[in-house]
């Protein structure tokens, strides 16, 4: 009977997304058609993508919420290497996600270094890289790319948009890094435990460094899949997004505490915010009460994390 | 045994936990006025009794029976206003408010709705005053020493009106100096007509206070005696299960070897000056002193945690100078700290995790892990120094502090360290446990490593150590050869 309690629960996001499909193709028949899923799927690639590198962040007890405005800088710097100086798509592409990756190692160098706490250096580089975007383009969105840069958001390989496919290579290579290199036991220790860590011969800056850089990285493609799919560059298209990836990370089951959470519960995570939102707006539900209903599930994912901690430390302190 | 003689009665307690027995049957007897030892090996049940009679969980069997009112089950109000007290290794006070608001912390004195400051600080002072403590009851509570800091809980609860007072490993906390002082109040306390319960590991200390000690094992009760009619060997045998005929082992004199593995020449930071000693190839060379000496402090210096300001370190005759724990580990070096949980282990994570944690660089081709080598390294050191777990996957959260503090180890021995400092070994850790670490301790210099050893326990300071030198300050007030050893001696090293 506890078995089936604990299978249940560690499938609980899996029953979740199930019960969610079933019940927005029952409310509505043009929810469960192949067409509409792949929609969904594609929707969700650009936070999807973006969440991999949060989950580290996370991972490691810390929060980055300076995404949002990195996807918004990929844009504008990817859009005026490619179409005010005349940049080969992939070159700009590349000086893009180094840029990216550059700011999160910033992040991270101030968090690990100087000892700042991740909520205030990121919320600062936030503001900051936001303005920035700005001043690159004037306000001004950036548009008339390429065809060739544009298939990354706009193709399809076979029937299935590469955005999707973009996003299934992150969430592989992100499933590979935590899993199968030392990197990935070193992210869950110092969650864990930050000074018995340092005392195991792991060199903790390092760690930070690597992963704020690849939580830079991440929102890097993320930003230049945006791009791509949106045809235009915009200084604030990244507006508010780290709050649905740090949603789609929670949900996921990492905990907020650090040093727990598996990648796939957050492809999960990531599913379940996509299959609702449009699964709202196919039954007309307007978007402010959308706004309303997706800060309630993430209180309501945070106080499933926060109430399971407390029953461990109960059970821990009964033993 | 009439209910006017006793206080507390405890009868036929038990509690379940699904899959756990914590208590089984356990029947008690506290008389008014006299100190009552608790003592029993780490998960003996002790913690778990004494909240049931603080009403922090409720028994699933068994009445408690307090100045001869029955109850099924307690709760924090209820036993509180029975007349109970408890003072928890953790303390429930505000940092950032005074000694006299914490002692009437929730129960203000008051003259309508302003607190009445003075007449707070009045009546904390007779209480303190009873008590012969003597701290001024204005002061902030987190400018207070650890161990005054127990005075105000002790205080607090006074004020309660305790007439029972629950002690848990009250000494843990504190300094030598600080445990003196807290005799002193639990004297003075029983001398005020307080009943207390003393639960504590140091057996010293039941000898020094107590008037009657009852033992627990396994969650049952095993005996209670009169302290004075009883010796340690005794009270360790009933506590084990067994005779511990020899705690300390012998190891064979050949151990340690002319070769000089480590020297410290002439190091100074923090908090150290001019440190200078050679440690030999398959010595144990153990560290007394007061707390505050500069021993862990000396350990940070070694471990690359710590910058020195001055001096040098030669590792195999090659200087070393390591700004982190990694580098330390490179060269050789292991720490096993004095806080298991907090700095030592990874509790979150498995057995297999925490004993490849150095190793993984080694043990991975790219930063790709090799999980084969990673599960024999795992299996090859459990197996050595024989960590009792049914899985490798096992999370090191769930094992006893022994095994925890084995994982450690295995986790040093994987990385092929030389050189290991120990920092309080077997603190918190039972009986049982404490005699496998002194063995494992012993294979480890047998096969030539070498080992610093830093205890604040007489006892394992001299039963363990080849060598010890005494720090005091800061710096070295003396070394005493095997033949030299003596507690006097090294009380009085430690305090010049």
């Amino acid at each position: 009977m506890k078995k089936t309690i604990d299978i249940v629960r560690s499938r609980a996001i899996y029953i979740f997304l199930f019960i969610m499909l079933i019940f927005f193709s029952i409310m509505n028949s043009n929810f469960m058609t192949a067409n509409n899923l792949l929609n969904v799927a594609k929707q969700v690639s650009i936070f999807g993508i973006a969440s991999i590198g949060m989950t580290y962040v996370i991972l490691l007890g810390g929060i980055d919420l300076s995404t949002g405005s990195l996807i918004s800088l990929v844009n504008i710097i990817g859009a005026y290497f490619m179409v005010n100086l005349n940049m080969n798509p992939w070159l700009a592409i590349a000086i893009s996600l180094i840029i990216s990756a550059a700011i999160g190692f910033a992040n991270g160098w101030i968090i690990a270094t100087i000892k700042m706490p991740p909520l205030i250096v990121t919320f600062a580089s936030q503001t900051i890289f936001g303005g920035l975007a700005y001043i690159i383009c004037n306000g001004r969105p950036i548009s008339r790319f390429d065809d060739s840069f544009l298939k990354i958001g706009q193709g399809y390989l076979g029937k299935i948009p590469i955005p999707i496919i973009i996003m299934v290579i992150c969430f592989a290579v992100g499933a590979f890094i935590l899993t199968k290199t030392y990197f990935g036991r070193y992210f869950y220790a110092l969650g864990g435990n930050e000074e018995a860590s340092e005392l195991s011969g792991i060199n903790v800056k390092r760690i930070k460094y690597l992963v704020y850089s690849l939580s830079g990285f991440f929102a890097g493609i993320a930003g230049i899949v945006m791009l791509s799919r949106a045809n235009t560059g915009q200084p604030n298209a990244g507006l508010g997004y780290e709050f649905d990836v740090i949603t789609c990370v929670v949900l996921g089951g990492v905990s907020v505490n650090g040093g727990s959470g598996k990648i796939l519960n957050v492809l999960a995570g990531v599913l379940i915010i996509g299959v609702l939102s449009n699964g709202m707006i196919l039954m007309d539900i307007n978007s402010y009460m959308q706004m309303v209903i997706k800060g309630i599930i993430l209180l309501l994912a945070v106080g499933s994390d926060c109430i399971q901690q407390a029953e461990l430390l109960k059970a821990k302190k009964a033993a | 045994m009439n209910a006017i003689d006793s206080i507390l009665e405890i009868k036929h307690i038990s509690k379940f936990y699904p899959g756990v027995v914590a208590l089984k049957d356990v029947s008690l007897e506290v008389r008014k006025g006299e100190v009552h030892a608790l003592v029993g090996e780490n998960g003996a049940g002790k913690s778990t009794l004494i909240k049931t009679c603080s009403g922090a969980i409720a028994p699933s069997e068994g009445k408690i029976i307090v100045n001869g009112k029955v109850f099924d089950s307690m709760t924090p109000a209820l036993s509180e206003q029975n007349g109970i007290g408890v003072i928890y290794q953790e303390f429930n006070l505000v940092g950032d408010l005074s000694v006299a608001e914490n002692i009437f912390l929730g129960r203000a004195i008051r003259k309508g709705i302003i607190v009445d400051q003075k007449a707070m600080e009045r009546e904390a002072k007779k209480i303190l005053k009873s008590l012969n403590i003597d701290i001024n009851p204005h002061t902030l509570v987190k400018k207070l020493s650890v161990g005054y800091q127990q005075m105000v809980e002790i205080a607090k609860a006074v004020s309660q009106n305790a007439k029972l007072l629950i002690m848990d490993e009250p000494s843990a906390p504190l300094t030598n100096a600080e445990v003196e002082s807290m005799f002193a109040i639990v004297d003075q306390l029983k001398k005020n007509g307080v009943t207390i319960i003393y639960i504590s590991h140091r057996l010293d200390e039941i000898f020094r206070l107590s008037d009657r000690v009852t033992i627990l094992r396994d969650g049952q009760y095993v005996s209670t005696l009169n302290t004075k009619d009883t010796n340690k060997d005794e009270l360790v045998k009933y506590m084990v299960g067994r005779e511990l005929t020899e705690i300390y082992p012998q190891r064979g004199s050949t151990c340690i070897k002319d070769e000089v593995i480590f020297e410290v020449i002439d190091v100074c930071g923090n908090g150290d000056r001019n440190i200078s000693f050679q440690l030999h190839k398959g010595e144990v060379l153990g560290f007394g002193g007061l707390v505050g000496a500069g021993r862990t402090e000396l350990a940070e210096l070694i471990f690359g945690i710590k910058a020195k300001t001055s001096g040098k370190f030669l590792y195999n005759g090659k200087e070393i100078s390591p700004r982190n724990p990694k580098e330390a580990i490179d060269c050789g070096i292991g720490l096993v700290p004095e806080d298991r949980k907090l700095k030592g282990a990874l509790l979150g994570l498995s057995i297999k995790n925490n004993i490849n944690m150095p190793t993984y660089p080694r043990i991975s081709k790219g930063s790709v892990i090799d999980t084969k080598k990673e599960s024999e390294t795992a299996e090859r050191y459990k197996n050595e120094i024989s960590i009792k777990t049914p899985s490798l996957n096992q999370i090191v959260k769930n094992l006893s502090g022994g095994n925890q503090q084995k994982v450690i180890l295995a986790k040093w021995l994987a990385a092929d360290v030389d050189l290991l400092i120990f920092d309080e070994p077997t603190r918190g850790i039972d009986v049982g446990a404490k005699h496998e670490i002194y063995m494992l301790i012993n294979t480890l210099v047998e096969q030539g490593k070498s080992v610093l050893m830093i205890s604040s326990e007489m006892e394992e300071l001299m039963g363990m150590s080849d060598r010890i030198i005494i720090l005091s300050e800061g710096c070295i007030a003396g070394e005493l050869k095997k033949e030299e050893y003596d507690q006097e001696t090294i009380m009085r090293l430690a305090s010049t």
